[in-house]
């Protein structure tokens, strides 16, 4: 037993804090390329910067070594078509996929024309990319002379939903796939990744957040030039000094939920996700957009099942879906005849729905691993669930209490668990930085990666991106001259900074999450209109001004959560700016407004932009395609681009 | 009977115990400490004895801890009970959870 209360009732008192406590004392560090963001999208940016023989430093709440939603691991790499498997060209495949309203045109672009090389170098490194243990002979689509393997994912379009064309006489045969998405053994690149970094002298700052970024002069709006940061450990400030920046710290997690009583914070995405380095930026005076786009919250957080626990759930390739009966149920399998479909469109949703209340199906409905072919069945077991980000301890957990996925069916929860109340939201995959061409913010001396940006997509988009994005910074940072630091603007940080470690009493973190969440759930959810939002809006601020001066921490990792809240609070808020200014619903924003019911007119088919001017917020507007010609617009601005890196 | 001190301390935070150790295996390397990215761990003041866990309720359930730890059977994970998923013998229909 190793709990705190153990230690209390042996010791007689709790543990000391196991860490030298530094509050308010200062490191000063000076680097070419400053990375804030430590987990895929930063390790590659940082990689990429340091191959260009510059000097980094790489900025990591967690450890480097296992950070970020990528950090247990990863079983796709998706959307690969420079591939030697892949039978479609990258800038199609690129063109399919930007063809979804507001995905990031630019990003998907980089994706398609340098991921495999990506991938390539990812096996330099220690990655493994292929079969070569030769587990899987004879599962379908595993090359035997590359030992690739191909997942059934985007086998004929790109999309979560089933093709209309399925059931068709001979859909997705094998002689047609398109074969852009690959398997892999992303358990293995992490611990890959932190010690390329460090075989190329990147300076990796773990257990330190970044709080605040430091502009020329101190000014909104002006040149980037490094960044404060906490340690989490120590309450150590760290001050940064850098000729180029790259923010890759994803998105924000759960703003509208908060829920740790019920099953630990359990996501797909951890708590340190809070949108640190989006707020960041946006009080820099960085261009946003895409913010008012959001997401249902399907699982996880305590109150939805542990994703991956369940038959139905993503990564469960080709494996049937049956009720408590074994009556096949019309859900797609993620497999090759469905051409890896992953989410049931709302009519056979609504039709299983119908068919539990009058008895046609019964609850609960299972996996049926048993019924697969024993290939396959390893495949999805072992390699899929055994290595996408943190399932090896689920199939680990259910092989140790004696499940048999050869005799056994996986219970499955998405329909027994009831539906998701349309107010528990996330901000998810939607809205972010803007970026050019260069992966270059709004600020100069400013980039960003992976999740960070608007619209990203998955791990090898941030890996892609990422790499992509420290070359760019790199070959800025080459050019550009010293800066001007203001002192006062970094007082200004540390005051607010450690504000919360000067009282020690009032709200604590938990409670603020939650305060906030309730406000985003009554006034930003279901029901939108301008009065809404405003009601909304003057509830943050009064978050902002009544209750953050409250807000106490009793040590470094307290402040921390502490911090993560003020950045989820500015989410917030920012979320709510861009969804009053867009004047129509719309469907792939998942914005219904009772004030403005048009969905999807012509006129608002384009990205609304936000971002702070003078500490005001000023709203802005882009073409929907506003990157222009993709293949064209890459050619452009990579002619120099040298493919697959040789290490020396 | 021994008369241990009861102290007044305010509920635990809970899900309590996302993984439990074995103390007679686990050495104490720590590595599932700094495995960790939400830091729920903290290394025990004893050298050699396994990590404190400070912020369980914190856990994502990533299972890095469990992974990359060297040693078999130091450390293994502890689902809370509202997270404990099921399984159904396809032959005989029996019901099994975690």
């Amino acid at each position: 037993m190793t709990t705190w209360h153990d230690y209390l009732k042996e010791e007689g008192r709790p543990p000391s804090w196991p860490y030298p406590i530094r509050f308010e004392e200062e490191q000063e560090i000076e680097t070419d390329v400053l990375v804030i963001g430590g987990g895929i999208a930063g390790c590659w940016a940082a990689i990429s910067a340091a191959r260009q023989g510059l000097n980094v430093a790489l900025v990591e709440k967690g450890d480097t070594v296992r950070s970020g939603a990528g950090g247990p691991g990863c079983d796709h790499w998706c959307d690969a078509p420079a591939n030697p498997l892949s039978r479609v060209t990258p800038d199609d495949w690129a063109r399919h996929m930007a063809d979804r309203p507001y995905s990031n045109g630019i990003g998907i672009q980089i994706q398609c024309r340098e991921n495999f090389d990506t991938l390539l170098e990812m096996e330099q490194m220690g990655g493994k990319i292929r079969d070569t243990d030769d587990e899987y002979v004879g599962a379908e689509e595993r090359d035997d002379k590359t030992k690739f393997m191909i997942s059934p994912r985007y086998g004929t379009i790109h999309s979560y939903l089933p093709d209309p064309r399925m059931g068709e006489p001979n859909f997705n045969p094998p002689d047609k796939r398109n074969n852009v998405v690959i398997r892999i053994w992303g358990s293995t690149f992490k611990p890959a990744l932190k010690k390329e970094c460090e075989r190329l002298g990147v300076k990796i700052f773990d257990r330190v957040m970044g709080t605040g970024l430091l502009t020329e002069n101190g000014i909104q709006g002006a040149r980037v030039i490094g960044a404060t940061g906490l340690n989490n450990r120590t309450g150590e400030f760290m001050i940064f000094r850098s000729k180029a920046t790259i923010l890759a710290t994803a998105g924000a997690g759960s703003i509208w939920l908060m829920s740790m009583e019920h099953g630990g914070y359990s996501n797909m995405i951890p708590r340190t996700v809070s949108g640190d380095g989006t707020v960041m930026a946006w009080r820099a005076g960085a261009e946003l957009t895409n913010m008012e786009a959001t997401g249902v919250i399907m699982i996880a957080t305590g109150l939805k099942h542990k994703w991956y626990t369940g038959g139905g759930d993503a990564s469960y390739e080709n494996v049937p879906i049956v009720d408590a009966n074994g009556k096949r149920l019309p859900y797609p399998i993620q497999g090759w005849e469905d051409a890896g479909a992953m989410v049931p469109t709302p009519e056979v949703t609504a039709k299983i729905h119908e068919g539990i209340m009058k008895g046609e199906y019964s609850l609960p409905f299972y996996a049926d691993f048993p019924s697969m072919p024993e290939v396959e069945r390893n495949v999805t077991w072992r390699l899929m669930l055994g290595e996408e980000s943190t399932t090896r301890v689920i199939i680990d957990t259910y092989n140790q209490a004696g499940f048999d996925p050869g005799r056994d069916l996986l219970q499955g929860y998405k329909f027994i668990e009831g539906q998701s109340l349309p107010q528990w939201r996330e901000a998810g995959y939607g809205g972010g930085l803007l970026v050019d061409w260069n992966l270059k913010t709004s600020l100069d001396g400013l980039y960003a990666a992976g999740t960070q940006m608007f619209s990203p997509e998955d791990h090898s988009y941030a890996a892609a991106t990422g790499r992509y994005a420290g070359r760019k910074a790199a070959a800025y940072a080459k050019e550009i001259s010293e800066s001007k630091m203001s002192r006062d603007q970094i007082e200004v940080e540390k005051s607010r900074v450690y504000a919360p470690v000067r009282r020690s009493s009032g709200i604590e973190w938990k409670e603020l999450h939650a305060g906030i969440s309730r406000v985003m759930q009554y006034y930003v959810s279901e029901f939108k209109t301008e009065s809404l939002f405003q009601i909304g809006l003057e509830a943050l601020q009064k978050i902002e001004e009544e209750t953050v001066p409250t807000l106490y921490a009793l040590d470094p990792h307290k402040l921390m959560r502490s911090l993560e809240d003020i950045s989820l609070l500015n989410y917030a808020k920012i979320i709510i700016h861009a969804s009053r200014a867009r004047k129509a619903s719309s469907i792939p924003l998942n914005l219904h407004r009772i004030d403005y019911p048009a969905v999807d007119p012509p006129e608002w088919n384009k990205y609304l932009t936000v971002k702070l001017e003078n500490d005001k917020v000023k709203i802005g507007e882009l073409p929907i395609t506003f990157w222009g010609d993709m293949q064209q617009q890459y050619e452009a601005h990579n002619k120099d681009y040298t493919g697959v890196y040789r290490r020396k | 009977m021994s008369k241990e001190e009861t102290f007044a301390i305010p509920n635990v935070a809970t899900p309590s115990q996302p993984v439990l150790f074995n103390e007679d295996v686990c050495t104490g390397c720590n590595v599932c400490v700094e495995a960790c990215q939400i830091d729920v761990f903290i290394p025990h003041p004893q050298k050699g004895k396994p990590p404190i866990i400070l912020h369980p309720e914190e856990c994502w359930y990533g299972g890095c801890c469990v992974n990359d730890c060297p040693v078999p059977g130091a450390i293994q994970f502890n689902w809370p009970l509202a997270l404990r998923g099921y399984w159904k013998n396809k032959e005989t229909g029996k019901v099994h959870q975690l």
